[in-house]
């Protein structure tokens, strides 16, 4: 039997349908080795392919465990609880990370309910005191900064994804298997699963330096084209409000506000969007906000650092004019 | 066939939400509670399931201050047939583990086929508290849901993530939660808000549930609070045919292309 640092930081390893590393994978590894050493869980289908392991290594962690299971790709959530249970119990961490994503908040719950350890959400980073971990958040679209830590224990935490920048650096990880009990909790069975279309070649939102968002202003789903074209003019990763969304311009995912994803870039481009509270809640922690509304009185102005009040369609086009003029 | 869902009282979204310096808490009289809105969407849900399922009675639990009946009213307004508020002033400064056991407890007492959640609460943020539950209550969860058939005791429904959708099935007794891609809640008509007034709201307490706040075990606590001071508006001109030029000339002078 293996042992694990005392100072161990227990990483649910987040993979891609393809069976890849996920992206917030690393913000997670950054999050653990700047608290200590970093044990990841990897928990893959038998027979998977060994390079997801030696990829988390590469991304900082010591430890990788894995855990094989014939249920995951027919149970939900159950399986890789079940993971997360063996591996706590082997490695006995002081805290565990797990991605804020649909599938993380699904195991986190379940596990931190099974074992009675506290929970802290929506981790915007993670500090080390004398009494151990504590979990730092941003709520209430920014407005307030709060820290939690568990009253005595183990901390399991979920990090919001494209918070945390640190990188750790890359190890020779130490790659072991995991032998898994199935709990037999019950469990709802997975009867297909449709990948999200690759979305081009754009950043991802979540994480993205720079965010180009459009809304009702843009008018049509046709029209939504100017949003993309100024992202592509400017490197960005492209966002909406939730009228937009709703109005069928773009797909769910690209949702910024109270009930979509938050960001905080260094650049937010917001284009015929009224800033609705709930959607600054999403975005009014960003460095520079530069916001293109026709209605002189919306909201947005009142967070923006540059505001033009104007027809869009005239603006914009110019804007992705003098960008294209300057690279040339 | 029995549906509980759980709704929760949030500050309103549309007003200023404000944390309390001292406490770390909510300010309840910064500005006004509503149902949280994915709240309102899993009762329209079970409403909708109850009204093709003969016999089917739906329970809206939830936890809170003194205020919390106002919002279950709503909902009983909407259609749901009863309701069963948790207040007990030893939940103040709740965590997440010690609401899922109120919860779980109130779920298993009321009696359930489904539990019907939102999410994702826009004061909370968490969305773990449906699995969470569905862990205490020993029964399978299926969350995130976009698209909801119940046939013959079956569920069955699609689940939004990042990775993709997911089409899944689950056997009730079964915790389930909602996304905003499910219908708004009706309207309520006068007549069911006149009704809602004479429906049952049950008020229980932690020591009828049978959890007990101050046991020992570990707990969240929250060690520092602080406000971020107010973001200032900037410059804001009105277009005169450079609009764009200007905002290219903001972004080069702020090294920000």
């Amino acid at each position: 039997m293996s042992s694990f640092p005392t100072d161990s930081i227990l990483v649910l390893a987040e993979l891609t349908p393809s069976g890849a590393v996920a992206s917030s994978s690393a913000g997670l590894l950054g999050a653990a080795a700047s608290v200590g050493t970093p044990v990841a869980l990897l928990v893959t289908e038998p027979g998977a392919s060994p390079a997801a392991a030696s990829a988390l290594g590469d991304l900082g962690a010591a430890h990788v465990l894995v855990a094989e299971s014939a249920e995951l790709a027919t149970r939900l959530t159950t399986p890789v609880a079940d993971a997360l249970a063996a591996a706590y119990d082997l490695v006995q961490p002081g805290a565990v990370l797990i991605s804020n994503s649909v599938e993380g908040r699904d195991v986190a719950g379940r596990f931190a309910a099974r074992a009675g350890i506290p929970l802290a959400v929506d981790v915007v980073s993670v500090a080390r005191d004398e009494e151990g971990i504590t979990a730092h958040h941003s709520v209430w679209g920014g407005t307030y900064d709060t820290d939690s830590a568990a009253s005595f224990g183990a901390l399991v935490a979920t990090v919001r994804q494209g918070a945390v920048t640190d990188r750790a650096a890359a190890v020779e990880p130490r790659i072991e298997a995991l032998a898994v009990a199935p709990s037999g909790s019950a469990a709802a069975e997975i009867l297909s699963f449709t990948p999200a279309q690759a979305v081009s070649s754009r950043p991802e939102l979540r994480g993205a330096t720079t965010v180009v968002a459009g809304g009702r202003g843009l008018g049509t789903a046709e029209k939504f084209v100017l949003v993309e074209q100024l992202a592509d003019a400017l490197g960005a990763a492209v966002g909406a409000s939730r009228a937009a969304v709703d109005a069928g311009y773009i797909a769910h995912g690209s949702q910024v506000g109270q009930t979509g994803v938050s960001v905080s870039p260094q650049l937010y481009v917001a284009l015929g969007i009224s800033g609705a509270i709930q959607h600054r809640a999403g975005m009014q922690t960003s460095k520079t906000i530069v916001a293109v509304n026709k209605d002189a009185d919306a909201p947005i102005f009142e967070v923006a650092d540059f505001g033009v009040v104007g027809d869009l369609f005239t603006v914009v086009p110019q804007l992705i004019e003098a960008l294209e003029a300057r690279k040339h | 066939m029995k549906i509980v869902v759980l709704v929760k009282e949030v500050p309103d979204t549309y007003g200023e939400r404000k944390l309390d310096l001292e406490t770390g808490l909510a300010d309840r009289d910064a500005g006004d509670r509503v149902l949280d809105e994915i709240g309102e969407r899993a009762v329209e849900l079970a409403v909708t399931l109850a009204e093709h399922i003969p016999g089917t009675e739906v329970v809206l639990l939830s936890a809170g201050p003194v205020t919390v009946p106002a919002s279950l009213r709503k909902g009983l307004a909407i259609g749901a047939s009863s309701a069963v508020h948790v207040l007990d002033d030893r939940m103040q400064g709740a965590d997440l583990t010690l609401t899922a056991q109120v919860l779980a407890g109130a779920v298993q007492r009321i009696g359930f086929d489904l539990v019907i959640a939102g999410d994702v609460s826009t004061d909370g943020t968490g969305g773990v508290i449906p699995s969470m539950v569905a862990e205490l209550l020993g029964v399978a969860s299926a969350t995130n849901l976009a698209e909801v058939e119940l046939d013959d005791g079956q569920l069955r429904g699609e689940r939004l993530s990042d990775a993709g959708v997911t089409r899944l099935s689950v056997a009730l007794p079964a915790v389930i939660s909602v996304t905003e891609r499910l219908p708004e809640a009706r309207f309520p008509s006068f007549k069911g808000i006149v009704a809602a007034k004479k429906k049952p709201l049950d008020v229980l307490t932690l020591g009828e549930i049978g959890v007990d706040p101050d046991a020992q075990m570990p707990r969240s606590i929250m060690v520092a609070v602080a406000q971020k001071p107010a973001r200032a508006a900037g410059v804001t001109i009105v277009d005169s045919g450079d609009g764009g030029t200007r905002i290219a000339e903001f972004l080069v002078e702020n090294r920000l292309v």
